[in-house]
C-alpha cells in the first residue's frame, strides 16, 4: 500500500461535469450557427433560397448566425475551456458548483431564447447585442455567477502563482460585464420591446465601444486564455517566453479600450475622436503580434511536432491567422485605407479570417485536445478524422476570405470611380451583380468549413460513445 | 458628444483599476521565478 494515495472515499475530485456539457454543447451549437451562416450565404448568392419566408429572411437570420457562433458556440467553449483551466492550474475544484450549473442551463437559456426570438423579428438592433431586454437581463445574471464561480475558484486555489492564461480568462469575463451593462441601458416599451437610453452619434458610440470591444475582450482575451494552457500542454514544452505572455495581457488590455472609433470613420462622430480610435488600433499590432509570436515559438526546436500532431497544427495554425487579422484590423483603421473598404465585404472577408481561422481553429484544437482527456481516453477516436477536418476546414477558410478580399475592393473601386463630370461610373446594382460570382466561393468556402466542423461532430459523438466520464483527482500538492 | 463625459471616464477608471491589478500582481511576488511557474502546469495532471 502507498501512502501517498489517500482512500477514494475522502478523494477531492476536479467538478469536471459542467466543463464536458459547456464542450459537448460548443460542438453542438458550432454546426448549428455555421449551418445558418452558410444559409445566409446562399441567400446572398440567391435571394429566392428558402422561398421568402419572412422568419427565415435574410435580415432576421444573420443576427442569429453571429450570435450563434459568437456566443453559442465561441462563448460555451469560453466557458468549457475557463472552468477547465482554472481548477488545473490552480488545483482546486470549482467556487460553489451549483453556480457553475446554472451558468450552464443559464446560458443555454438564452441561446434558446436567441433562436426563438431573433427569427421572429424580435431586436433591439444592436450590432452583437440584438437580444431584447429579459433576455440581456438573463445574459447579466449568468455572467454574474461565471464571475462569481471563476473568481472564487481562484480566490481559494492551492498555488500561489496565477497561471496567465487565467488573468486573460479573469479580464475578459470583467470586461464583457461592463461593456454589457452600459451597452444594454434600454427603456422597456413591453415585454419584447425597448428603446436605447442613448440617442443618435452618442448611441453610436456606445454601441462601437462595445461591439470592438467585444471583439476585444471576448474574441481576443478569452481566447488567447486558451491559446495559452492549450498550445504548451499539447505541445508538452513551456511558452516559449513566460515574461512576454505577461506582458501581453498588460499590453493588450491597456490599450484595447479605445479602437471603438475606427467602425464610425467618416460618420457624424467628431474627427478627432475617429482619429483616437485609429491611433489605438495601431498601436494594438505591437501587443497582438508579440502575443502571436511568442505562441508560434513555442514550437522552436520542435517543429517535427507540426507534422505529425494535428491538433497542434489548428493550435499553431490558428494563431497564423490572428497575426494576419490583426495586421489587416489596424491597417483597415487608417482613415484612408478605412474610405476605400468600409461598408465592402472586405469587412466581411476581415472579420471571418479572425472568426474562421483565429477563433475556430484555436476552438476546436482546444476541444480535441480537451475532449478525449474529459472521457477517460488518450486520443481522440479518429486521428486521421481530426487531419481531414484541418484540411477541409483550412481551404474553407482560404476560399471564404481570398473572395471577399477580392469582392471589397473592388465594390470600394466601383463605387468610387467617377466620370470626368463628376458623375458616378456605377450604379450600385452593377456592383452587387460584379460580386456575384464571389459570393458562390463564400458559399463553397463556407460549406466546406461547416462540413469540417459536422466530421468533428461525429468524432466528438463517437469519442463521448466509447469513453467514460472520468472523476479526475485534484493532485495532493507539495507547495514549491 | 455628451457621451465621452462617460465613456472617458469610466476608461480612466478601469484603467486605474488595471493599475491596482498590475500593483497588486508585482508587490505580492506573482512575477518571481516565473520560468518555473511556465514548466509546472505541464505536469499537474
Amino acid at each position: 500500500m502507498e501512502n501517498t494515495l489517500s482512500s477514494p472515499a475522502n478523494t477531492v475530485v476536479y467538478n469536471d461535469t459542467v466543463v464536458r456539457q459547456f464542450a459537448l454543447t460548443t460542438v453542438l451549437w458550432g454546426v448549428v450557427g455555421m449551418l445558418v451562416g452558410v444559409i445566409i450565404a446562399a441567400q446572398l448568392a440567391f435571394p429566392e433560397f428558402l422561398g421568402g419566408i419572412p422568419w427565415l429572411s435574410y435580415g432576421r437570420l444573420r443576427p442569429l448566425h453571429t450570435n450563434a457562433v459568437i456566443f453559442a458556440f465561441g462563448g460555451s467553449g469560453l466557458f468549457a475551456t475557463a472552468y477547465h483551466v482554472v481548477q488545473r492550474t490552480c488545483q482546486v475544484p470549482l467556487f460553489a458548483p451549483k453556480l457553475a450549473s446554472f451558468t450552464f442551463w443559464g446560458w443555454q437559456a438564452v441561446i434558446i431564447g436567441a433562436v426563438i426570438s431573433l427569427p421572429l423579428g424580435y431586436t433591439r438592433s444592436k450590432e452583437y447585442a440584438e437580444l431584447e431586454w429579459p433576455i440581456t437581463l438573463l445574459i447579466t445574471v449568468v455572467w454574474v455567477a461565471f464571475a462569481t464561480v471563476f473568481f472564487g475558484t481562484l480566490a481559494k486555489r492551492k498555488v500561489k502563482h496565477i497561471y496567465v492564461a487565467n488573468w486573460f480568462f479573469g479580464g475578459y469575463i470583467l470586461a464583457i460585464a461592463l461593456l454589457h451593462i452600459v451597452n444594454g441601458m434600454s427603456m422597456p416599451a413591453g415585454w419584447m420591446k425597448s428603446y436605447s437610453v442613448y440617442a443618435g452619434v452618442q448611441d453610436a458610440m456606445v454601441q462601437w465601444w462595445y461591439g470592438h470591444n467585444a471583439v476585444g475582450f471576448l474574441l481576443t482575451a478569452g481566447f488567447l486564455g486558451m491559446m495559452y494552457y492549450y498550445i504548451p500542454k499539447q505541445a508538452g514544452r513551456p511558452v516559449y517566453s513566460y515574461r512576454l505572455s505577461i506582458v501581453h495581457f498588460w499590453a493588450l488590455i491597456f490599450v484595447y479600450m479605445w479602437a471603438g472609433p475606427h467602425h464610425l470613420h467618416y460618420t457624424a462622430l467628431p474627427d478627432w475622436v475617429q482619429s483616437v480610435g485609429m491611433v489605438f488600433s495601431l498601436i494594438l499590432l505591437a501587443p497582438s503580434w508579440g502575443g502571436m509570436l511568442n505562441g508560434i515559438m513555442t514550437l522552436s526546436g520542435a517543429w517535427h511536432k507540426l507534422r505529425e500532431d494535428p491538433i497542434l497544427r489548428f493550435l499553431i495554425v490558428s494563431l497564423s491567422f490572428y497575426g494576419m487579422s490583426t495586421f489587416e484590423g489596424p491597417m483597415m483603421s487608417i482613415k484612408t485605407v478605412n474610405a476605400l473598404s468600409h461598408y465592402t465585404d472586405w469587412g466581411i472577408g476581415h472579420v471571418h479570417s479572425g472568426a474562421l481561422g483565429w477563433v475556430g481553429l484555436i476552438t476546436m484544437g482546444s476541444m480535441y485536445h480537451l475532449i478525449p482527456r474529459m472521457y477517460g481516453r488518450k486520443q481522440m477516436f479518429s486521428v486521421k478524422a481530426i487531419e481531414v477536418h484541418f484540411w477541409v476546414a483550412t481551404l474553407g477558410i482560404v476560399l471564404y476570405i481570398a473572395s471577399m478580399w477580392i469582392a471589397g475592393v473592388m465594390q470600394g473601386m466601383m463605387w468610387r470611380a467617377v466620370n470626368p463630370d463628376g458623375t458616378l461610373v456605377y450604379t450600385f446594382v452593377e456592383g452587387v451583380k460584379a460580386t456575384y460570382p464571389y459570393y458562390i466561393v463564400r458559399l463553397i468556402g463556407g460549406l466546406l468549413y461547416l462540413g469540417g466542423m459536422c466530421i468533428m461532430a461525429w468524432n466528438v459523438w463517437m469519442t463521448v460513445a466509447k469513453g467514460r466520464a472520468v472523476k479526475a483527482p485534484v493532485p495532493q500538492l507539495v507547495q514549491a | 458628444m455628451d457621451i465621452l463625459f462617460l465613456l472617458i471616464p469610466l476608461s480612466v477608471v478601469l484603467a486605474l483599476f488595471i493599475l491596482l491589478a498590475l500593483w497588486y500582481a508585482v508587490y505580492s511576488g506573482q512575477f518571481e521565478d516565473v520560468e518555473y511557474e511556465a514548466e509546472r502546469i505541464l505536469d499537474e495532471d
